[in-house]
Formats: C-alpha cells, sequence, structure tokens
C-alpha cells in the first residue's frame, strides 16, 4: 500500500510539472486571441519550427545549447511578427470563420515546408537530461526545469502586462481597439508586438520540449489539439482560465494514466474536456 | 490655437460635415451646440484624425493636422474625451489613467498629473484600485476627462459629457468644466445640454445638418432668440 501511495505522488508530482509545461503552451496562444481575436490554428507548427532552429543552431551550426535556445525563442517571434502582418493583418476585419481557415493554411504550409526543408526523419539535440530521485521518487530533470522556466515565463507575462505601459496597453487594445489612437496608441504597433510575444512564448515551449521529445514535422500534431483544449476549458483569451485548466488538465492525463494505461490518461482528459464543453461551454473562466 | 478652414467631412458616401469654420483661441472654452446628428461628434473625430476631412485645413498652433496619422494627434497637445466616455471597463481607474499618459513624453510626468487629477476629482482616489466598468456614469466620465488630461494637454475635445446623466451630476460635470477654464484649460466642447454649456463657454458655434449656422459670445447667444426659441424651450 505504501508503494502504491508513493507512485500515486508521483504521479501527482508529475502531473503538476507537465501542467506548467501546458500552461505555456496555453499563455501564448491565450495571449493573442485575447488582444487580437484571432486563432492562430497553426500554433504548434511555430513550436515545431521553434524546435528545428535550437536543432540547427545547436547541432548543425555548432553554438553553445544557450545560443540556440536563444535563436529558437527569436525566430518563432520573428515568425509571430511576420505572420500577424503578412497572414492575419489582411484579414482582420474578415469573418472569424475566414481567418481560422487562413491560419489553417499556414498550418498545413509550415508542415509541408518543413517536411521538404527537414526531411521526414526524427532529429533530436542529443542531450538527455537525468532523472532525479528525490525519495523514492523518481522525477525528470528536463520536466523540471521546464516547469520551472514556464512559470516563470507567466509570471514575468504577469508583471509585464501588469505594470508596463506596453502591457497596460496590450490589455486596454482588447477591450476598445478603435479608442487607442486617442491615447497615442498605434493599434498595428501594439498588434504586432503581442504578435512577437506569442511567437516568442511559444518559442519558449520549443526550448522547453526540445529536451524531452524528438522533431519531425508533424510533432504539432501532437501538443497542438491539447494546446487548444487547455486555452478552450480555461475559456479562450483568458490566460488565468488557461493556466488553471492546464493543470487540471496535467492531472488527468499523469493520475489517469498512473492507474490505467498511459494512453488512458489522455482518454479521461479528452473525455472530461467534452464534459465540460457541455456543462460550461465558454470554459472556467470565459464569459463568452 | 485651433482652427479649421472650409472642413468637409462624413462617412463613406453620406457627408456629416459642410463647409466649416472654426478658431478655439488658447486660454478659451468654446462650445458647439446642435441637435443630435448635426455632425458635431464628426468634427471631433475629423479634429482627432479618426476620420478624414474630404475638403479644407485644420491647423494647431500653425502646424497642419490634415494628414497627421491619429495616433500622433495626441503629439500636438490634443486630447480628445469620445462619446460615451469610452473607459477600458476592464481596467482599474489607476490603468486608464496610465494609458492617458502612454505617449513617452507624458510618462515623465505620470506621478505629477495623477495628483493633479486626483485632486481635481477625489473620487478617483478613492477607487483607483477599482474596475472602471463599475464606476457610476458621472464617475466614468470624471475618470474619462482626467484619463484626458493625463497626457497634459493644451486643447481638449469634450464629447457630450453630460449624455445619459443624472441631472445632479450633470451639474458637477459642469462645474467640473468651469474648473478647468479657470485652471486655464482650452477647451472645445460639444453639448445637447445648450443651456448648461452656454453658462461655462465664452463662445459657441451653433452646427445644423452639418453646417455652422451661428456664432458669438455665449452670453450673446443665449439672448438669441432663435437659440431661445429652438434649445432652451424659452
Amino acid at each position: 500500500m505504501q508503494v502504491f501511495d508513493i507512485f500515486l505522488l508521483e504521479a501527482v508530482v508529475n502531473g503538476i510539472l507537465l501542467g506548467g509545461i501546458l500552461a505555456l503552451l496555453a499563455l501564448g496562444l491565450n495571449l493573442v486571441f485575447g488582444v487580437i481575436d484571432v486563432v492562430w490554428i497553426c500554433y504548434a507548427e511555430l513550436i515545431m519550427l521553434g524546435m528545428y532552429a535550437v536543432y540547427y543552431g545547436h547541432n548543425v551550426f555548432g553554438w553553445p545549447l544557450w545560443l540556440a535556445l536563444v535563436f529558437g525563442v527569436a525566430v518563432v517571434a520573428v515568425l509571430g511578427a511576420l505572420l500577424h502582418q503578412f497572414v492575419i493583418r489582411p484579414v482582420l476585419a474578415a469573418e472569424p470563420i475566414n481567418q481560422l481557415l487562413v491560419t489553417g493554411g499556414v498550418l498545413f504550409f509550415l508542415q509541408a515546408v518543413a517536411t521538404l526543408a527537414f526531411g521526414i526523419e526524427f532529429k533530436n539535440i542529443g542531450i538527455r537530461l537525468p532523472q532525479l530521485s528525490v525519495g523514492e521518487m523518481y522525477l525528470s530533470v528536463a520536466r523540471l526545469i521546464a516547469f520551472l522556466v514556464a512559470l516563470a515565463g507567466m509570471i514575468g507575462m504577469y508583471l509585464f502586462l501588469t505594470r508596463s505601459y506596453l502591457g497596460t496597453a496590450i490589455r486596454a487594445i482588447s477591450q476598445d481597439r478603435a479608442i487607442m489612437p486617442l491615447m497615442g496608441v498605434n493599434p498595428n504597433r501594439i498588434f504586432l508586438i503581442t504578435s512577437a510575444l506569442g511567437g516568442g512564448l511559444a518559442g519558449l515551449a520549443a526550448c522547453l520540449l526540445v529536451l524531452q521529445y524528438d522533431i519531425h514535422p508533424a510533432i504539432g500534431l501532437t501538443f497542438g489539439p491539447i494546446t487548444f483544449m487547455v486555452c478552450v476549458m480555461g475559456g479562450l483569451g483568458n490566460m488565468i482560465g488557461g493556466f488553471i485548466a492546464a493543470f487540471i488538465f496535467a492531472q488527468f492525463i499523469s493520475v489517469g494514466g498512473f492507474f490505467l494505461h498511459i494512453e488512458w490518461g489522455y482518454v479521461i482528459a479528452f473525455v472530461f474536456f467534452i464534459g465540460m464543453m457541455f456543462w460550461r461551454p465558454q470554459g472556467i473562466l470565459g464569459s463568452k | 490655437m485651433l482652427k479649421l478652414s472650409n472642413v468637409s467631412a462624413g462617412y463613406g458616401s453620406f457627408q456629416a460635415l459642410f463647409d466649416t469654420s472654426l478658431e478655439v483661441n488658447a486660454g478659451e472654452t468654446v462650445a458647439v451646440i446642435g441637435p443630435n446628428g448635426a455632425g458635431k461628434t464628426t468634427l471631433l473625430r475629423v479634429i482627432s484624425r479618426l476620420i478624414d476631412a474630404s475638403a479644407g485645413e485644420m491647423t494647431m498652433e500653425a502646424r497642419s493636422l490634415n494628414t497627421v496619422p491619429s495616433h500622433e494627434v495626441i503629439a500636438y497637445g490634443i486630447a480628445h474625451v469620445p462619446e460615451n466616455r469610452r473607459l477600458f471597463p476592464r481596467l482599474s481607474v489607476e490603468d486608464n489613467l496610465r494609458m492617458g499618459a502612454y505617449v513617452p513624453s507624458a510618462r515623465a510626468n505620470f506621478a505629477e498629473r495623477l495628483e493633479r487629477v486626483y485632486a481635481l476629482f477625489p473620487r478617483m482616489k478613492e477607487r483607483r484600485k477599482q474596475l472602471a466598468g463599475t464606476l457610476s456614469g458621472g464617475e466614468q466620465q470624471m475618470c474619462a476627462i482626467g484619463r484626458a488630461l493625463m497626457s497634459g494637454p493644451k486643447l481638449l475635445l469634450l464629447d457630450e459629457p453630460s449624455a445619459g446623466l443624472a441631472p445632479v451630476v450633470v451639474q458637477a460635470i459642469f462645474e467640473v468644466v468651469r474648473k478647468m477654464s479657470a485652471e486655464g484649460y482650452t477647451v472645445l466642447i460639444v453639448e445637447q445640454n445648450v443651456q448648461q454649456v452656454l453658462k461655462v463657454a465664452d463662445r459657441a458655434y451653433l452646427l445644423e445638418t452639418g453646417r455652422i449656422k451661428l456664432s458669438g459670445r455665449a452670453d450673446e447667444l443665449r439672448e438669441n432668440d432663435a437659440i431661445k426659441k429652438s434649445y432652451l424651450g424659452l
């Protein structure tokens, strides 16, 4: 019975660590949706490209890991800004369905480009972090790092949004876009900065995922859907809701996987998601 | 200070403003009165460059405003309190005021101007942590005026500050306008409450169906028969 308890505790702790990375994944998507009111369907593909950027920096160009990670964040931040300028901006006034379709198109475009450019074989950066034993539990150091960085990223984001002029403008523009010029704010500039920030957060997630997973052109499909589910369950665009939903989801996956089989953890989490959509379609903290 | 010469403007094929000329001198409080749909709000939106003038010239302190992007108008010393206040409802009162001081030149004076706004509206200081959307109508109007003052404007554009407010609150708002004129602010105020606004303004223009029909000193217009009949109910 005691051994059972320790394994259960290990599952709970692993769930918390997984929750951190899910929360970070949701953060960038929620930021962009909350501010610009457009869903980046291709969000996970941006992360995929970020993972390749880290791989190329570290393994192909031979840069030190830290530089390759910074490069990964920068690449996705720039991609986010480009995505806004050339894809989102022309359809800002269009119907939401058109915006979904166009970013959905970008998803397949990016997957195809990655397949052509990088090939379909799995790549990894060749760094495997050890397991950490705490008492009688085993925890993945990569997950622990991911959790801590995700937490720091979210706290940094919160402070930025609440304490700086730019952050205040980012919160304000989602509430009344039309009068921003009267404050001396150029709305398009704020949208570009927000897109770069959303991209930067996706890049940060890429840096953490690349420590744990192999890279391939379709890897976006493994965590894209779950990111969307976390965002929707938290209330799309609501960053605090996304944070809470990420930890709930992660517990379902981790503890559900502990009682049954690891794949069953996902099944339970998805069933829970579907149930939630009937019960509270606007999400935990959503209002729409 | 502000000068409009023969300005026309509209929305698409609909023209709302015809050949309008108007002037505001430093230190003055100038009112634009007229019925609903006369083009009063359009006039302020043209000055703030939220919509383009289709003809005419606009200058602020002898510098042309005609092609200035709307988000740079504030750098010319013009702050606009829009129709329906348009606060950011889910930001606190203080964050709304912070948005008013967004331009880099205003950020340096944030603390000092905040004190000035709080001195003018002590209620805003009490409610500074409260979400702006939860304020009463009169408080929201005060917050909106305070937000505009945070940029340190030379000219304040007020769009119907008394609209939708209870009579006693209307009194308080006009008291604020009077106080600001006394402190030396230059104000261009658009109002339907003709009786009240002519008491606080130095001069006024009457705008009807997009055209200036009459202008003059506020005390003279109050005695004008046409205005008495149509707007003052006398």
